[in-house]
C-alpha cells in the first residue's frame, strides 16, 4: 500500500524488537470469535489515475459547468486562487488543533486575525474561532442566551433559514426548550406586532435572520427594542456574509452567528462551511467554541494561545457550554484569507455588484411575474410568484445549463408557486436574461391557457 | 543542547507581524469585472440599511498575501514534516489525491439545493462512503450529516433518547468510563441525560462487576471508546453489551480509535448498537488546525428510523435521491447534507487502500504504538502493562520525583523536532504521556522518536532545568496562558 512507508524487511525487525512471533499476536487482546477473518468488502484498491477518473465520473453526474442562481444560505462567489494555492501548504493542512502554542504559532495568529475582522465586519466585541456552519452556530448562540438570561423559551422567526430552525429545534426538543414561531409581514419580514405578543418573561432571546431567508433585510432595531424591553436578548443569523461589505451591520443584536461561506468557502454541495459567533464582551464567558487570545512568552515577546478554556469540553466535561471540540479552523482561514483579499473597498464593491445584478434581475422578473415581499429592502435574493409550478419551469431551464430558484412550497406551502432566487457577482446578464425569457414564456402560455378556458366557459 | 538530535537543526524564520500593521488606504489585492448590468444607487435600494464604512479591514496588496500567510505557516509543524504523536488523535497522511479530487468542479461548485438529477454524482459518492463505512463497523445504516466527532456523539445520542422514548422512556442517565474523551459527559449532558461515572479496572477496562451493579432501568446508554483511551481493547466486550442489552440500555461506541479496528474486527460484530466515526481520524481527511472534522453515525437495523434527516436511498429506476420523510426521525442536526468534502476525501482514501491496504494500515498502526512501548518502556513508568493497540500510555512518575512533568518532556521533545504527544490525557493516569504513532511512520521516524525520549529522559536526571525550561529551538518560548485568560486580549485594535 503506498501510503504506507515499511518494507517486509521493516515489519520483521520491528517484530522481533518487540518479542511477536507474527502481525496476529498483536491482535491477540481481541477475542477471537470477534476477529474478521475475510477481506472487507470495499471496492479493490485502486491507483491514483483511477481513483481520479472515478470521480471525474461522479463530477460529470453533477451538474458540472452548470451557472445557479440559487442562494438559499449557499452561495456560489469568486474564490481568488492564492486561498487554495495557501491552505494548501502542509503546514496549514495537515497540523492539528493548536494546543501546543510554541509550534503553532501560524495557526494561532491567523485565527486572531479572523477574530478581529469578524468583530470589525459585524460591528460586535467578540468573535470564535468558528463553529460548524451557520445552522448550528445559530443553535448554539440561542442555547447562550438561554445560559446567559436564565429563561427557558425562544422566540424565532419564520424568515429565518428552515433547516437553520429544523436543527435548532432538533437540539431544543430534548432540552425542553419551546420554541415560538413569528409569521412574516407583506414585506417578507417578521411581523413587529406578532412578534410583541409572542416575546413574554420567560422569553430567552429572540432569533432572526437578516437578510432573512427570503432575501430583506430585518428592521433590526424595531426587534431589538422589542426583546430588550422585556429583558430577551436578540440572536441575529446572517447566512449571506457578503452582504455586510453593503448592508448595515445588526450592531443592536446582543449575538450574531454568521455562516462564512460566502468568503471564498466552496458550495461543496452543502458543506464543509463556517459558522462563527460573534458577541458582546460581557457575554464571553458563556460563548462556545475556541478562542485564541493575546500574551506574551517568558521574554516577554508577543505570541498567541487558545485561551478561556475553562468553558470547554475538554476541561469542564458535563459543564462545559458546550460539547464542540474539533471545528472549521481550515475553512476559517480561507474566510480569512479572502477577507483579507478583499479588504476594506473591495468588499464593498463586491457587495455592491450583487446588490446590481440582483436589482437588475428583480426589474426583469418584474415584468413577466409578480415579485414577492418588494416593500422591504433586499440584498442578493428576491421572491418570484409564477402561476406555474417552478419545478415544471425549472426543469426546461436547466436544459439550458441553468439551475433555477429554490421552489419554496417545500418549506412554506401557502406561498404556493413562489421561488427564491439569488444573484452573485458570478452571475452573468446573459443567464438572467435566459431564465427571465423561459418564465416569460411561462407566464404566456399559462395565460392562453386560461383564456382559451375562458372562451370555453363562455361558449357554454 | 548537551544531548545532540538528529532529527532537527534550527534555520532562520521570517518575523511577520498582525496582517494589520501592513494595511494602507489605496493598496487592494483584488479586482472586478466590469458589471454587465447597471449601476445602481445602494443608498436608494437599502436607505437606512446601508452600510458606510467597514471599519478596520486590512488594505494590503497580493504578494503581501502570500509572504504573510506562507510566514505564519512556516511556524506551524505538521504531519507533512514530521511524526505528529498525538494521542487519540489519529494524525495520519493526508493523501494529496484527496484534495485534488475534492476540487473537481461539479463536485466542488455543486449547490446543496440543485435538483436531484443533477446530482446522482453527489448522491452517489455518499452512497458509496454510505455503503464502505457500515461494511467496515459491521452495522446496518449511517448517517453522514455530523460535521465532527462530538457532533456525530451528539446525533449518537439524540438517536438513543428517541429510541428510549419510542419504549416509553427516554431513561435518565448516560454511563461514561473515567477514561473517557471530554466530549462524552458534554455531549450528554447536551441531550439532557445525567452523567454517570464508570471506574476502570486494574487492567485499565471496565469494571465489568461494577458495570453490573450500576446499570438499571434509568441508565439509556453505555458511552464506551474501543480500545479506550489508554489503547486498550476492552476484551470483555460482550459481557458488556449483555449487561446492557438485558436492562435495555444500548451501546454506544466512540470511534475515536477505529484506527485500531479496520479490517480487524468490526464493532457491529462485538455488540455496539451505534457508534461515530471521525473522517479526520481514521479516514484521512486533513485535520487543517483544528476543522473541518467529519462524524458519520453509523447504526444497527433497530435503530435506522431515527436516523437524521435525510437519508439517501436508491429508487426503483435506480437513481438515486434524499428521502427526507421519515417519521420517527430524531430531526435535522446540521444545515443541507453534511461536510460533503470531506466524503469525498475518506471515499478517496478508502478506493486507494482497498480491502487489503485497509488491513495493512491497520496492523502497521498497532505495530508501531507496540515499538514504540518496547523502545521507551523502562526510561518511562507504563502504569498499565495490559498489551497495546494503536497507542500507549505511560507516565511522568519516575521524572516528576525531579520536578519534571509530563508537559516539560512535551516540550522537551518539540526541541528534538517532534511534535509533543497528548498531555494530561487520559484523566486515569495522573501525568500522562499518550502516544499513537499511527500507520504513517517509518521505522527511522520512529527510532529517531524513541532516541529523542530516551535522551530527555537521561537530560531529567542529568540536568531537569534545561527540560523544564524548554522549548529552546522555537520563535517563542513557553507562553503565559493563565496571563492570556485572566486578561483576555481576543482581538487586534488600532493604537493598542
Amino acid at each position: 500500500m503506498r501510503y504506507l512507508p515499511k518494507s517486509p524487511a521493516d515489519r520483521e525487525a520491528m517484530l522481533k524488537a518487540i518479542g511477536a512471533r507474527s502481525i496476529d499476536d498483536l491482535f491477540a487482546p481481541i477475542p477471537a470469535e470477534y476477529r474478521l477473518n475475510r477481506d472487507l468488502k470495499v471496492p479493490r484498491q485502486m491507483a491514483e489515475s483511477e481513483i481520479v477518473e472515478w470521480f471525474r465520473e461522479r463530477s460529470h453526474e453533477n451538474g458540472d459547468g452548470y451557472a445557479t442562481l440559487l442562494g438559499a444560505g449557499a452561495y456560489y462567489h469568486y474564490r481568488p486562487v492564492i486561498i487554495d494555492s495557501l491552505i494548501s501548504r502542509g503546514e496549514f493542512l495537515t497540523a492539528y488543533t493548536p494546543y501546543q502554542a510554541e509550534v503553532s504559532q501560524g495557526t494561532l495568529q491567523s485565527i486572531f486575525e479572523f477574530q478581529t475582522m469578524i468583530c470589525e465586519f459585524t460591528g460586535m466585541e467578540v468573535a470564535n474561532a468558528s463553529m460548524y456552519d451557520g445552522s448550528t452556530a445559530a443553535t448554539e448562540a440561542v442555547m447562550m442566551a438561554v445560559r446567559l438570561t436564565g429563561r427557558q423559551s425562544v422566540v424565532v422567526a419564520r424568515s429565518v433559514h428552515p433547516e437553520y430552525r429544523e436543527v435548532l429545534a432538533t437540539y431544543a426538543h430534548h432540552q425542553g426548550l419551546p420554541i415560538s414561531l413569528v409569521p412574516f409581514s407583506e414585506s417578507g419580514c417578521i411581523d413587529l406586532k406578532e412578534l410583541e405578543k409572542s416575546i413574554t418573561a420567560e422569553t430567552a432571546c429572540v432569533l432572526i435572520q437578516s437578510p432573512n431567508f427570503f432575501g430583506t433585510i430585518e428592521d433590526v432595531r424595531s426587534i431589538a427594542e422589542l426583546a430588550h424591553k422585556s429583558g430577551a436578548l436578540l440572536v441575529v443569523s446572517i447566512a449571506e456574509a457578503v452582504s455586510l461589505g453593503i448592508v448595515e451591520p445588526p450592531r443592536q443584536a446582543d449575538i450574531i452567528a454568521l455562516e462564512a461561506q460566502s468568503f471564498g468557502v466552496p458550495l461543496g454541495f452543502g458543506g464543509p462551511y463556517c459558522g462563527v459567533i460573534a458577541t458582546r464582551e460581557q457575554y464571553v464567558r458563556q460563548m462556545p467554541g475556541r478562542l485564541v487570545g493575546q500574551t506574551t512568552d517568558r521574554s516577554g515577546k508577543r505570541g498567541f494561545v487558545l485561551t478561556l478554556a475553562t468553558r470547554e469540553q475538554h476541561i469542564r466535561r458535563e459543564k462545559a457550554t458546550s460539547n464542540i471540540c474539533t471545528n472549521q479552523a481550515l475553512i476559517a482561514l480561507m474566510a480569512n484569507i479572502f477577507m483579507t483579499i478583499y479588504g476594506k473597498v473591495g468588499l464593498k464593491e463586491l457587495a455592491r455588484q450583487n446588490l446590481a445584478k440582483t436589482d437588475y434581475a428583480v426589474q426583469q422578473f418584474a415584468k413577466h411575474a409578480k415579485i414577492l415581499f418588494s416593500a422591504a429592502p433586499r440584498f442578493n435574493e428576491f421572491v418570484v410568484q409564477t402561476s406555474e409550478d417552478p419545478y415544471a419551469i425549472n426543469s426546461r431551464i436547466l436544459g439550458h445549463k441553468i439551475v433555477g430558484g429554490l421552489p419554496l412550497k417545500k418549506f412554506y406551502p401557502e406561498l404556493g408557486n413562489a421561488s427564491l432566487w439569488c444573484c452573485t457577482e458570478m452571475t452573468n446578464r446573459t443567464s438572467i436574461d435566459t431564465v427571465v425569457g423561459l418564465a416569460a414564456q411561462s407566464e404566456r402560455s399559462v395565460r392562453s391557457a386560461n383564456e382559451e378556458a375562458d372562451v370555453e366557459e363562455v361558449a357554454r | 543542547m548537551k544531548h545532540f538530535t538528529r532529527k532537527a537543526t534550527r534555520h532562520t524564520s521570517q518575523n511577520e507581524d498582525l496582517i494589520f500593521d501592513k494595511s494602507s488606504a489605496g493598496k487592494a489585492a483584488w479586482k472586478l469585472p466590469p458589471l454587465d448590468v447597471p449601476e445602481v444607487d445602494a443608498s436608494k435600494l437599502l436607505g437606512d440599511a446601508e452600510r458606510k464604512d467597514l471599519g478596520n479591514m486590512p488594505e494590503v496588496s497580493e504578494i503581501e498575501i502570500i509572504r504573510h500567510f506562507t510566514r505564519l505557516s512556516t511556524w506551524n509543524y505538521a504531519i507533512d514534516l514530521g511524526m505528529y504523536p498525538l494521542g487519540s488523535c489519529t494524525m495520519k497522511y493526508n493523501p494529496r489525491v484527496n484534495e485534488v479530487v475534492a476540487r473537481l468542479d461539479g463536485l466542488a461548485n455543486a449547490h446543496p439545493y440543485q435538483p436531484e438529477r443533477a446530482s446522482q454524482g453527489a448522491l452517489r459518492i455518499m452512497k458509496t462512503l454510505s455503503d464502505c463505512l457500515t461494511e467496515i463497523t459491521g452495522m446496518d445504516a449511517i448517517s453522514l450529516q455530523p460535521a465532527a466527532g462530538a457532533h456525530g456523539e451528539l446525533t449518537g445520542l439524540l438517536i438513543v433518547r428517541a429510541y428510549q422514548q419510542s419504549k416509553g422512556n427516554p431513561r435518565k442517565k448516560i454511563l461514561i468510563p473515567d477514561s473517557a474523551h471530554g466530549t462524552n459527559p458534554a455531549t450528554a449532558a447536551t441531550v439532557g441525560y445525567a452523567v454517570e461515572n464508570l471506574k476502570s479496572n486494574a487492567h485499565g477496562m471496565v469494571d465489568v462487576a461494577a458495570l453490573g451493579e450500576q446499570m438499571n432501568e434509568d441508565v439509556a446508554a453505555l458511552m464506551l471508546t474501543n480500545p479506550n483511551t489508554l489503547g486498550v481493547f476492552e476484551q470483555e466486550i460482550h459481557k458488556i453489551a449483555d449487561i446492557l442489552h438485558a436492562k435495555g440500555g444500548l451501546l454506544y461506541m466512540d470511534g475515536a480509535n477505529m484506527n485500531a479496528l479496520v479490517g480487524k474486527v468490526r464493532p457491529g460484530d462485538f455488540g455496539v448498537d451505534l457508534m461515530h466515526l471521525n473522517l479526520h481520524k481514521t479516514f484521512s481527511t486533513p485535520h487543517g488546525g483544528g476543522g473541518p472534522g467529519s462524524g458519520p453515525v453509523a447504526v444497527k437495523q433497530f435503530l435506522e428510523p431515527f436516523l437524521p434527516t435525510p437519508v439517501v436511498v436508491a429508487k426503483s429506476d435506480g437513481t438515486l435521491a434524499f428521502d427526507y420523510s421519515r417519521r420517527q426521525s430524531v430531526g435535522r442536526v446540521r444545515a443541507f447534507h453534511g461536510n460533503f468534502g470531506m466524503f469525498v476525501r475518506a471515499l478517496a482514501y478508502i478506493l486507494a487502500n482497498g480491502p487489503d491496504g485497509l488491513r495493512e494500515t491497520t496492523e502497521d498502526a498497532v505495530l508501531n504504538a507496540n515499538y514504540i512501548r518496547k523502545g521507551i518502556e523502562g526510561a518511562f513508568d507504563l502504569p498499565y502493562t495490559t498489551p497495546t493497540m494503536h497507542e500507549v500510555v505511560f507516565s511522568d512518575r519516575i521524572q516528576a520525583k525531579k520536578g519534571v512533568k509530563t508537559m516539560d518532556i512535551a516540550k522537551r521533545l518539540i526541541d528534538y523536532g517532534f511534535h509533543p504527544y497528548t498531555t494530561a490525557f487520559p484523566l486515569i493516569v495522573a501525568g500522562a504521556l499518550m502516544i499513537e504513532p499511527t500507520e504513517s511512520e517509518s521505522k527511522e521516524e520512529l527510532d529517531l522518536f524513541i532516541e529523542a525520549m530516551k535522551s530527555i529522559a537521561a537530560e531529567v536526571e542529568e540536568d531537569p532545568q534545561t527540560v523544564l525550561s524548554a522549548p529552546h529551538s522555537t520563535r517563542v518560548s513557553r507562553l503565559g496562558e493563565t496571563a492570556a485568560a485572566r486578561k483576555p486580549v481576543l482581538r487586534w485594535k488600532p493604537n493598542l
